[in-house]
């Protein structure tokens, strides 16, 4: 019959690769990813012969040689004697702590910026546009450099804290020293410390660990505490009062802790050429940390404003009418829904923070890119690999954080049934 | 698909020919010389007010260019900080690196670099104010130390305060102005370079009497022009033009008498080297007179140091070390023979 005459299969010929839309996608597929293949081949072949004719071979094997040189700042130790992996891991450290530092000041600046932009107080709006307006469109390595251009050059040197009749003395009841060439703050301490423990990359602190497990502690019994008044609430109507209980589960266990071990404030004092003990935070730091906070502040400033202006007016007059505080209304209507809409540039400007910070080499704050990108390959010469191994770990830095966006935007997602 | 293979075959095409060109006919037919030098190091290489470029590299750079293209001004100097001068070098983008750069094994065994002569002979030391009251480096602990990055002083340094258990904090800072910033304004206590460099930079301070250079020399610095490794032409050319300017010191060849000489002279040596015996300019690929030229920009090794870094000038530096071997010193030219 008909039908079943034109349910028969043709016999397959090659021209149908192009002509038949079935096959043609796949073919067109295929065809470009041999030509990527190819291009990616022909560079990597470039690559290698280009090093063979300057005579250089590509090795990791300077990651294993001496480092030869120091670096200030060690938040894991570090000796010359140690390796340039090692050296560029204490970078690493070093990149993640200003980048931790910044975000979190970043993101209180412009939380606190973007809403009293808002204000209905014409002075406070004005000034936070002036804010806003003028740190956004300065470059941030400018920022970086003024800050600490002002740190070196107004601020005093430990030479006149010395003497008889020093020019300069320490702030906050004789405790913090703000010298050109970093702030020295005391530095707690534990006489009765229970020690170290050693693994490869670094040491962990049993009293840290003590400290921590006390804190969870003392968190689930006051949300024991809390279920319970609400189990009180449900029951009979009133809830008791929690206030005080909450503070106290949550401050004695603590201190008894910390006075068991021995707690006290080591001071920084001036001996020799510069002020030893205590806790220093360096010009470099301060000034990349600083100045990475206000230039990307201006910027979450905007995010949060402009999640603020996308709820429609609808939601805060229903709140009103309902008898909601403006306060309230913000804290509970409005915020909530913004969050939606903020939160995913917010993380960009994260990621945004995170690279910048390369830009620590200007002050000579020793991150990922002044050590592996910077003295290491001038050292060693080998530019090609420091360089690539330095943008391998960007990216992942950079993935992890995106992909902690992407779970979140999963997360709030409308859900449609 | 065929114009496909076309484009395969021209960019296979372009690669073979990635095999290095002599740099010597690059210069000629440019007709500039590429100088890569340091950016504002006084008496060393720096611009003056009208931007023509003075010091003891620049006169090399300048006698090379007489020598290879007949004309001293043909040269480009390009700006290079301790990061970048080796990757300048390495990739063409400059011709010679005269740049106070320490002959060292790595430098040129590793990096693949051929160093043609030492043109000043150095050491690491340390500047400080005298309102610290240090006298000696030994006092140093706990200092705090600006170093400019990627050179062997860190390294040295490094191992000078190890050697002798001293602490310090490093800062390590790109370039010569902003360490001078630093300096003056106190934020480190201590500045650690080559002596010439902190002859150099003492010079341009206010008051360059308020700050002493402790008298201890941590290490050897010979200091020199450098090449890339492979161009032996070039290097030839480079490294007897260095021995010209130090020979015609030996001789006697003055940048007064270096037209009166090629003339007159009897001594066969001054002969060989002004180019009226012998075809030594033709064997390096170079006309006759590349010596005379050489040697009439500036004068010869003698009058460059003097008119740029020695007693007359500000910066003030004895010949010491860099005097000839007959006076007591290290420089030695190869023979002209």
């Amino acid at each position: 019959m008909a039908t079943r005459h034109a349910m028969q299969h043709e016999p397959f010929r090659l021209g149908m690769l192009i002509h038949d839309t079935r096959y043609r996608n796949t073919t067109i597929q295929v065809l470009a990813f041999l030509l990527f293949a190819a291009c990616a081949a022909w560079l990597i072949d470039n690559m290698l012969q280009n090093l063979a004719v300057l005579g250089k071979d590509f090795s990791f094997d300077f990651l294993w040689r001496r480092a030869g040189y120091d670096i200030s700042q060690q938040p894991i130790s570090y000796t010359s004697t140690s390796t340039h992996a090692r050296a560029a891991l204490v970078g690493l450290v070093n990149t993640l702590i200003v980048a931790a530092a910044a975000c979190a000041t970043a993101t209180l600046l412009g939380v606190f910026a973007g809403v009293l932009r808002l204000s209905r107080n014409w002075i406070v709006a004005r000034l936070m546009t002036v804010y806003v307006e003028s740190f956004r469109n300065i470059p941030a390595l400018l920022w970086i450099i003024v800050i600490a251009a002002v740190m070196s050059e107004s601020m005093p040197t430990p030479a006149a804290f010395r003497g008889a009749h020093p020019s300069a003395s320490m702030v906050l009841w004789n405790s913090v020293a703000v010298t050109n060439r970093g702030v020295y703050f005391p530095m707690p301490e534990l006489s009765r410390s229970l020690g170290h423990l050693d693994f490869g990359l670094g040491t962990l602190s049993l009293d840290f660990l003590a400290i921590v497990g006390v804190l969870a502690l003392s968190w689930v019994a006051r949300s024991l505490l809390r279920r319970r008044a609400d189990r009180a609430l449900a029951a009979t109507g009133r809830r008791p009062a929690t206030g005080w209980k909450n503070a106290l589960i949550l401050v004695a266990p603590v201190t008894a802790l910390l006075y068991l071990l021995g707690f006290h404030l080591q001071y920084p004092s001036i001996s020799g050429l510069n002020f030893s003990g205590g806790l220093q935070l360096r010009s470099s730091f301060i000034a990349l940390w600083l100045g990475l906070s206000v230039y990307t502040g201006a910027f979450i400033a905007e995010i949060v404003r402009a999640g603020i202006l996308a709820i429609s007016r609808g939601q805060t007059e229903a709140a009103h009418a309902l008898g909601l505080s403006p306060a309230r209304t913000m804290r509970l209507v409005i915020l909530p829904q913004a969050m939606r809409i903020i939160v995913p540039p917010l993380i960009s400007q994260f990621l945004n923070i995170t690279k910048n910070t390369s830009l620590g080499l200007a002050v000579g704050y020793m991150d990922l890119r002044s050590t592996l990108g910077g003295i290491t390959i001038n050292q060693t010469g080998r530019e090609l690999e420091g360089m690539m191994l330095m943008m391998l770990i960007y990216v992942c830095i950079s993935l992890v954080i995106s992909s902690a966006m992407n779970l979140y935007n999963h997360r709030t997602r409308l859900k449609e049934r | 698909m065929k114009k496909y293979l076309l484009v395969i075959g021209a960019a296979a095409a372009m690669t073979t020919g990635l095999a290095s060109a002599g740099t010597m006919a690059d210069v000629q037919s440019r007709g500039t010389l590429r100088c890569g030098v340091v950016s504002g190091k006084a008496g060393f290489s720096a611009p003056d007010a009208k931007g023509v470029w003075h010091g003891l590299d620049v006169a090399y750079c300048r006698a090379l260019a007489a020598a290879v293209l007949k004309d001293p001004n043909a040269v480009t100097f390009v700006p290079t900080t301790g990061q970048t001068r080796f990757s300048a070098l390495a990739s063409g983008e400059i011709d010679v690196l005269a740049r106070t750069t320490t002959w060292t094994f790595s430098r040129d065994v590793d990096l693949k670099f051929t160093f043609v002569g030492v043109n000043f002979y150095d050491g690491q030391a340390f500047m400080v104010p005298k309102s610290l009251g240090i006298g000696s480096a030994k006092q140093l602990d706990g200092a705090t130390v600006c170093i400019t990055s990627g050179t062997t002083t860190e390294l040295t340094l490094s191992e000078y305060f190890k050697r002798h258990h001293l602490s310090y904090e490093p800062v390590p800072i790109d370039t010569n102005a902003e360490i001078q910033q630093k300096y003056q304004a106190g934020a480190c206590d201590v500045y650690t370079s080559d002596g010439s460099d902190l002859a150099s930079i003492r010079s341009g301070f206010k008051n360059p009497d308020d700050h002493i250079i402790l008298p201890e020399v941590i290490s050897k610095e010979p200091l020199g022009p450098v090449v890339r490794q492979g161009d032996d032409q070039w290097a030839d050319v480079a490294r007897w033009t260095l021995n010209a300017l130090i020979d015609a010191e030996e001789l006697g060849v003055t940048k007064e008498n270096v037209d009166q000489q090629a003339r007159t002279s009897t001594n066969p040596e001054v002969n060989r080297l002004l180019g009226k015996e012998g075809n030594f300019g033709q064997q390096l690929g170079l006309d006759s007179e590349w010596a005379k030229r050489a040697i009439a920009v500036e004068g010869n090794y003698g009058e460059i140091y003097a008119n740029n870094i020695g007693e007359k000038t500000p910066i003030k530096l004895a010949r010491g070390l860099n005097a000839l071997w007959e006076n007591g010193g290290l420089m030695y030219s190869m023979p002209f023979r």
